[in-house]
């Protein structure tokens, strides 16, 4: 894989790779079904592999949430049918707090860590940073093979957990000990835990490896002429959220070490004082601290929601450039507020817990930091706003997304002010504010990023559109179905409705909203049923969709338009495309785009 | 049955979805891409304003279905500065979102493609970026400055003549204790706890602070308008204790106690009135994830008048007493010495263990 562009002054190194390279191109190594379909190297094929194991995982994901929504609807309704499909976990056809708890804890791991981390940067990350940047391949194919299989074999892990007696993880997403370290206290913190903990083990070395490898095939192998500064935000956004991934991730998997020692070795580092009522015994167990396990998962956890934000905004910008006709606004302010949102990321962890006793001081100097994140983000806002403003605007499907994009993250962005700020935070934390924000602003939101992606750049990925018709009902609902779920659910926080309850029947102060959660429970089901209805839109025009005609199909100027329509491995079959500018030269002197490959002209305008 | 017959039309729907869509595809072709995609385009242009408009009538709508539903008037002194901060947020996001919305969907309507328009080549301006960057920054140091005036107030030192109580949260239940007479809590350690013995706390019998100590479950009782610290831990897991009611939330996590104070304001009895609920009560919720039981973690808290409290705890029997019966003052032979005795004998086993270990 050679890259020219980066190589400056080291002539010969770069007429040995041309050599390789041209020879590589005449002789094709024979493919067989493994190495191209299994044990891929070819970047976009492992996009493609980690494409459609997110997808298996945000159908397994939904239809979570939508049982415990069945739940939350009809808490007295008993359902026989889920026994017969759950067995003792929803005996008599009524959903068993275990299964219950289990659930939610495990359609939060799947979607965050699963769906919207690997699902998301595995697929982004892979297909366009060799596209865009101009490479032939990732810097290491052969890591980047091992970074998908080792999600993969996490899947596996955390996907056989679901079939244990003692059931998966049941402690929460975040798995807070001493609940999640003593098996006697909660049964998913019996074999389900360990499962967990093994499967995150697994998922963090294949972030890792995804992770080093964006971060150095961007910095060195942009292809000729591809300065950092004319680099799509796409890019920018992926390398970000690499640095973010790299630098936190090692930090949670020292965590649930930690948390390991704690739960086989006797050590003590999170537990203290314990007295379980089940066996009626006191632990052993002294001096460790609950908390420090929550420090060292918030360095993570708080990272990991722009790991899961920072792509969906990048490709939102690219997209939205590219549908408006225009450039992206305020190019190096983009740049800059995601540099600044990755830099105030690893300073605000602590804003998840400014209940748990924290130093009062301490949390003002979070809340100080966490409402400074409001500033890139508003600039990013207004930039998108300011895009999109006399341009000339063309609602494709991928376009559609990105601006309901737009309208998510500022509805959960602003939420996010409320919480951010510790005073609020004591009546709000923890109550379905919560869940609204952080489902609005990174779940919903990072889902559309998501689509807009993949609606955008399907055609390049299988050579096919997708169904335009079936798009835009899938745009609609589930656009108007997020709102409408998660809207009410801001009241039900302001009320201090708490979240992980599986029955509100019983208090006084919560059961106002029964009627309230039956409708969302119905929009929640429906919105599924129309994510089902993409996934079969999209399996479906991988075969029989239309077929592209044109190479460049979007009229955009970004490199990977120039390959082939069916690029092979190698991606351009001559030498790669030099580059002469930055990716957004839309409507520039009176032409409508200006790809990246041209040269600028002699009577072209300075931007 | 219903199932399977909600499923049919389930796949009946999607069914018939498919067939338009794979049909208007064709209709598509037959037309021209080119006036296919300008009719779509207009009809999604068209949606963006219906979006803007419905939604902005449903936020209004949710507002009125809602707003009598959340909790109504603080019933604590922090939780009315909560809500004041509350509005005051409110109040700013609010117009952020209102523009910021309504620019959104009317740029996307406005600037949907025409022939006719060329999109205007406008890559930066410093100006603008400036104004929005400063804005904001203004607009939060706004909020963080009320935020962290109530934040300190909210989190200071509780007043000097603050009634204490102790809450510890237990899978799936709380428990409180009052220091009794002498004001003192008595020391306790988690290795005593014992539901057999009703030591549910693990008080330390020798420390002789530890006998007037009263300790219930379920219910709390509280003095209206006389500041209440709450010194919060936790038996087992971390539980959280949640006062939807007062606007305030500790965790209680075992091995490090935390505190929060507030002052109610309103007896329960008032709160009946004021809500016209006659079963109101002020409830206890866990807010933090706990176990299987975590949904039904409840504890009451009844705010009463400073007689009706003293009526209240002058019937409580404290732990000790109810531990030991035959310690009870009330039943005290007159004769000193023999009192002296008895402790020493039933208190011994436990008293060197203790000492040993404790001191």
């Amino acid at each position: 894989m050679s890259n020219e562009g980066t190589l400056h002054g080291h002539a010969e190194v770069i007429t040995t790779h041309e050599v390789h390279h041209d020879e590589h191109a005449v002789h094709h190594h024979k493919e067989t079904f493994i190495t191209k379909y299994v044990f891929s190297q070819d970047h976009k094929m492992i996009c493609k592999q980690f494409l459609i194991t997110g997808m298996i995982w945000a159908i397994l994901g939904g239809l979570m949430s939508v049982v415990f929504r069945l739940q939350l609807g009809y808490p007295d309704t008993a359902m026989p049918w889920l026994e017969d499909i759950f067995g003792k976990w929803a005996k008599g056809g009524k959903i068993q707090p275990e299964f219950y708890y289990a659930l939610v804890t495990m359609h939060g791991t799947v979607l965050v860590f699963f769906v919207l981390t690997g699902g998301l940067s595995g697929t982004f990350a892979n297909f366009l940073i060799p596209l865009q940047a101009g490479a032939r391949d990732m810097a290491s194919p052969f890591l980047n093979m091992l970074s998908y299989w080792f999600f993969f074999m996490a899947s596996v892990v955390i996907f056989s957990s679901l079939f244990l007696s003692t059931g998966p993880a049941s402690g929460g997403w975040t798995v807070y000990p001493p609940l999640s370290a003593l098996g006697d206290a909660n049964e998913g913190s019996k074999a389900g835990m360990d499962f967990w903990i093994i499967g995150m083990a697994l998922f963090v070395v294949s972030s890792l490896l995804g992770g080093l490898n964006y971060i150095s095939t961007i910095l060195n192998m942009r292809t000729k002429g591809m300065s950092m500064t004319r680099l799509p935000l796409t890019l920018w956004a992926i390398f970000f959220t690499a640095v973010l991934g790299v630098l936190s991730f090692p930090v949670l998997l020292s965590g649930l070490i930690l948390l390991l020692f704690d739960r086989h070795a006797g050590t003590s580092f999170y537990l203290s004082d314990l007295f379980i009522a089940s066996t009626q015994k006191a632990l052993p167990n002294e001096g460790g601290s609950a908390i420090l396990f929550q420090h060292l998962f918030w360095f993570l956890g708080h990272p990991e929601v722009y790991i899961i934000i920072l792509p969906a905004m990048g490709l939102v910008s690219e997209v939205m450039a590219v549908n408006s006709r225009k450039p992206i606004f305020g190019y190096m302010a983009m740049v800059g507020s995601l540099f600044a949102i990755a830099i105030l990321a690893f300073l605000v962890w602590a804003h998840h817990m400014f209940v748990t006793g924290l130093n009062p001081f301490l949390g003002s100097v979070f809340v100080l930091l966490t409402l400074l994140i409001a500033v890139p983000s508003a600039i990013k806002v207004f930039n998108w706003l300011t895009t999109l403003w006399r341009g000339n605007i063309r609602f494709t499907p991928a376009m559609l997304f990105a601006i309901g994009f737009v309208s998510l993250f500022i509805s959960g962005g602003l939420t996010g002010i409320f919480l951010g700020n510790s005073t609020l935070d004591m009546h709000l934390h923890d109550t379905y504010f919560v869940i609204a924000h952080f489902h609005i602003v990174m779940g919903v939101s990072a889902f559309f990023g998501m689509f807009c992606g993949v609606y955008h750049w399907f055609p390049k990925m299988y050579g096919r559109y997708m169904n335009n018709i079936m798009a835009y009902i899938h745009f609609w609902v589930t656009f108007a179905g997020a709102y409408l779920i998660f809207w009410p659910m801001h009241y039900e926080g302001l009320a201090g409705m708490p979240r992980r309850y599986l029955d509100y029947s019983g208090w006084a102060s919560f059961n106002q909203f029964t009627d309230l959660n039956r409708f969302i429970s119905t929009v929640a089901m429906v919105v599924f049923a129309v994510q089902l209805m993409f996934v079969f839109n999209f399996f479906y025009s991988i075969f029989k969709g239309r077929k592209v005609t044109t190479q460049n199909p979007w009229g955009a100027n970004t490199l990977e338009w120039t390959t082939p329509i069916h690029a092979g491995h190698g991606n351009w079959p001559g030498e790669i495309p030099e580059v002469h500018r930055w990716a957004y030269d839309y409507g520039k002197d009176g032409r409508d785009f200006i790809p990246q490959t041209e040269p600028i002209g002699a009577q072209e305008s300075k931007h | 049955m219903s199932t399977i017959f909600l499923f049919l039309i389930l796949l009946f729907g999607f069914l018939i979805t498919f067939q338009i869509a794979k049909a208007s595809e064709y209709v598509g072709i037959l037309k021209g891409e080119k006036k296919n995609f300008e009719q779509n385009n207009r009809v999604n242009g068209f949606l963006m304003i219906v979006f803007l408009v419905l939604g902005l009538v449903g936020v209004y709508w949710c507002n009125e279905l809602f707003k009598g539903k959340i909790l109504g008037e603080s019933a604590s002194n922090h939780g009315q500065q909560i809500d004041k901060m509350l509005y005051i947020t409110i109040a700013i996001t609010g117009v952020v979102f209102f523009i910021t919305q309504i620019l959104l969907f009317w740029f996307a309507f406005k600037f949907q493609f025409s022939e006719k328009r060329k999109a205007y080549y406008f890559p930066h301006d410093n100006r603008l970026e400036l104004i929005w960057t400063v804005v904001p920054a203004i607009a939060l140091t706004v909020l963080v400055g009320f935020g962290l005036f109530y934040w300190f107030r909210i989190t200071g030192d509780a007043p000097k003549e603050a009634m204490v109580v102790e809450v510890t949260g237990k899978q799936f239940s709380w428990i409180f204790r009052y220091p009794g007479k002498d004001n003192i809590f008595g020391k306790k350690y988690f290795q005593y706890i014992s539901d057999a013995k009703n030591n549910q706390l693990g008080l330390i019998w020798d420390d002789p602070a530890s006998h007037d100590d009263i300790v219930v479950g379920q219910t709390m009782y509280l003095v209206v308008n006389r500041p209440v610290k709450l010194v919060v831990n936790s038996r087992d897991v971390i539980h959280d204790v949640g006062l939807s009611h007062f606007r305030m939330k500790m965790d209680a996590v075992p091995g490090t106690p935390t505190s929060m104070w507030f002052t109610p304001l309103f007896t329960t009895e008032e709160m009946k009135k004021k809500t016209g609920n006659p079963d109101f009560e002020y409830e206890i919720s866990c807010d933090q994830m706990c176990g299987k039981g975590h949904f039904s973690m409840k504890g009451i808290i009844k705010v009463v008048t400073e007689s009706e409290f003293i009526l209240w705890r002058a019937r409580q029997k404290s732990n000790y007493v109810q531990i030991f019966p035959e310690k009870d003052p009330m039943n005290q032979p007159k004769t000193d010495t023999s009192k002296r005795v008895v402790t020493a004998a039933l208190t011994k086993e436990p008293a060197d263990n203790m000492l040993a270990k404790k001191k």
